[in-house]
């Protein structure tokens, strides 16, 4: 899938070029450029500390980069940097356009309101103010994210980590983006939860067709979900390729570590 | 050492009926130019929140700090001033307001809403419309209403530069989740001209339509907030609602007890310990115009013939 549309060449979603963010003193991310395409999905590994969440939030304007840009294919006037256009526009974006979600769902939920509302709000946002409407809206992505319908009024702190998790991903998706960043969005699950979502992320982004980058330190992960791969350390992309490609013929020393250093089971 | 500016229209005759050692309606003529330069903002940007210098005043915060404020910069010596508690004259906190600007501006003082040209409010609007030549100021608690959902002051600030106001759904949304309509009955939530959205301070909601288009100028004051909002005469004000849950005001099976009126805000009063009970309309001054026009209610059920009689707890 990902090579056919690699072949045709459209446009990128995502243009990051040049894109360097420092701490004062301290390096978290140099140079890193890279497109996305339409549909693709892109994962980000590395250790803690080498600088992923860095990229990610510079790139999904959560954080203004000290030197590059990151330009975004918008629906109506082509590429535009992100951090040169308004802030409205950015925030606008930010929550029709794309979606994050959190690695810790309070993050990206509101904790006091009902998982109904939590799904609603981005509709409410952009101006819908048909109850009835929402309501339905609602329903329809709780069950496409495969929660149980009769808990659409109790509030996620209810919720098990998995469920919340789940329930963010659909806050999200109710506005049908094009682009979304996760950022470790399994850890923190037990193993056969983690599975049973990233099957979920797996389909909702084949049927969707939604482009996404996903940061994580979990190899497993990326292998299951992306088609592209960029391995960091230190603030550095350090080898980029094909998922396959970069697991299973790793080129880059510390690539060759991180690989082997998973744990059979 | 600054020369303290005197009221422009200080005369013998302001001095001998206030209390002297104050400047006329006690705040000095600075404070007043800050808090009238921050209400002309407001009126030119109507329902957004002009910060301002609060000062400390003779009263706690929650009692009407910012109100007092408004009408102390808003009020001359010819004013007639109301004060409203809850829709009454007689309560507290609107004894004593009334009695500070008795005292340190010598303004006359009405209970009468048509001969009022100042009226400072908490809680209500009147029952008989307002006109231009009228100033209604509220007291207000929260001046803030995103402020439930989000706590940073620097993010509902960029909230409303941005008209982001999705999430003020969220709660109505609850609401009709939860009990089938929206249920939230005081301080309901209004977009003010079509930009901003505002809290209308703790008015029953009511109150919210006779906001909308009305003819006197409505300044709000929050003290302990340091905040100051206007909705200007004849402005749009819209209470937020969804296409199928329209917004609606309250209504009673019951008119008032001593008036008849069947149109107004109606206070239940408990009148003995057997469930007795009676409705009496909030507006106090307008219940009694009614009455002096002649319009009888059915007397509640204990027959009180005038709210003067009202038992006071030990009389069963």
């Amino acid at each position: 899938m990902s090579a056919e549309t690699a072949f045709q060449r459209p446009s990128p979603l995502l243009q990051v070029r040049g894109l360097t963010h420092r701490y004062g003193p301290h390096i978290g991310c140099r140079d890193v450029a890279f497109d996305l395409y339409p549909g693709e999905v892109l994962g980000i590994v590395g250790e803690s500390g080498s600088g992923k969440t860095t990229l990610l939030k510079c790139v999904s304007g959560q954080m203004e980069p000290s030197e590059g840009s990151v330009e975004y294919q918008t629906r109506d006037a082509g590429l535009i940097d992100l951090f040169r256009m308004s802030e409205a526009r950015r925030r606008l974006l930010m929550r029709t356009d794309w979606g994050i979600v959190y690695q810790n769902p309070r993050d990206g939920l509101r904790m006091r309101v009902s998982a109904g509302a939590n799904v609603g709000e981005r509709l409410m946002a952009i101006g819908d103010r048909h109850y009835g409407h929402i309501r339905s809206e609602a329903v329809d992505w709780l069950e496409r994210v495969e929660m149980d319908i009769g808990r659409i009024d109790d509030m996620p702190h209810t919720f098990s980590g998995g469920m919340q998790q789940r329930l963010q991903i659909a806050r999200n998706l109710v506005t049908k983006p094009r682009l979304v960043f996760m950022d470790e969005p399994t850890s923190g699950l037990d193993v056969s939860v983690q599975a049973r979502l990233l099957d979920l992320i797996r389909g909702l982004v084949r049927t969707l067709g939604i482009a996404c980058v996903i940061v994580t330190h979990d190899l497993g992960v990326v292998r299951l979900l992306s088609h592209r791969l960029m391995v960091m350390k230190g603030g550095n992309v350090v080898e980029s390729g094909l998922t396959d490609q970069v697991l299973d013929d790793p080129q880059h020393p510390y690539t060759q570590l991180l690989v082997s250093s998973i744990l059979p089971v | 050492m600054a020369d303290v500016i005197d009221h422009p229209s200080r005369t013998a005759a302001t001095d001998a009926r206030t209390t002297s050692g104050y400047n006329f309606a006690y705040l000095d003529e600075q404070t007043k130019r800050m808090i009238r330069r921050a209400i002309l903002k407001g009126v030119a940007v109507p329902g957004y929140q002009v910060p301002f210098g609060s000062r400390e005043m003779p009263l706690p915060y929650g009692w009407g700090t910012g109100g007092i404020q408004v009408t102390a910069a808003v009020i001359g010596p010819d004013d007639t001033l109301k004060v409203i508690d809850q829709g009454a004259d007689d309560t507290t906190n609107a004894v004593n307001i009334r009695s500070f600007f008795a005292k340190t501006a010598g303004v006359a003082t009405t209970d009468r809403t048509v001969e009022a040209t100042v009226i400072q409010t908490r809680h209500r609007i009147p029952e008989t419309p307002l006109s231009e030549n009228q100033i209604l100021v509220y007291q207000v608690p929260i001046p803030e209403p995103l402020r439930w959902l989000e706590p940073r002051e620097t993010e509902t600030r960029k909230m409303h530069a941005l008209e982001e106001y999705g999430a003020m759904h969220v709660s109505l949304y609850e609401d009709i989740a939860k009990y089938g309509r929206i249920t939230k009955s005081y301080n309901y939530p209004v977009r003010v001209n079509g930009r901003y959205v505002m809290s209308p301070s703790p008015i029953p909601k009511f109150d919210n339509p006779k906001m909308d288009r009305m003819a006197a100028l409505q300044l709000f004051g929050a003290g302990r907030e340091k905040r100051i909002y206007a909705v200007p005469p004849y402005t749009k004000v819209k209470s937020l609602d969804f296409e199928d849950h329209p917004f609606t005001i309250e209504s009673w099976e019951q008119s008032c007890s001593l008036c008849g009126a069947g149109d107004s805000y109606l206070d239940e009063v408990v009148t003995d310990d057997k469930g007795g009970k009676m409705y009496v309309c909030s507006d106090s001054d307008f219940c009694e115009q009614r009455r002096a026009a002649g319009h009888v209610g059915d007397g509640g059920d204990s027959a009180y013939a005038t709210r003067d009689k009202i038992p006071s707890g030990d009389e069963q």
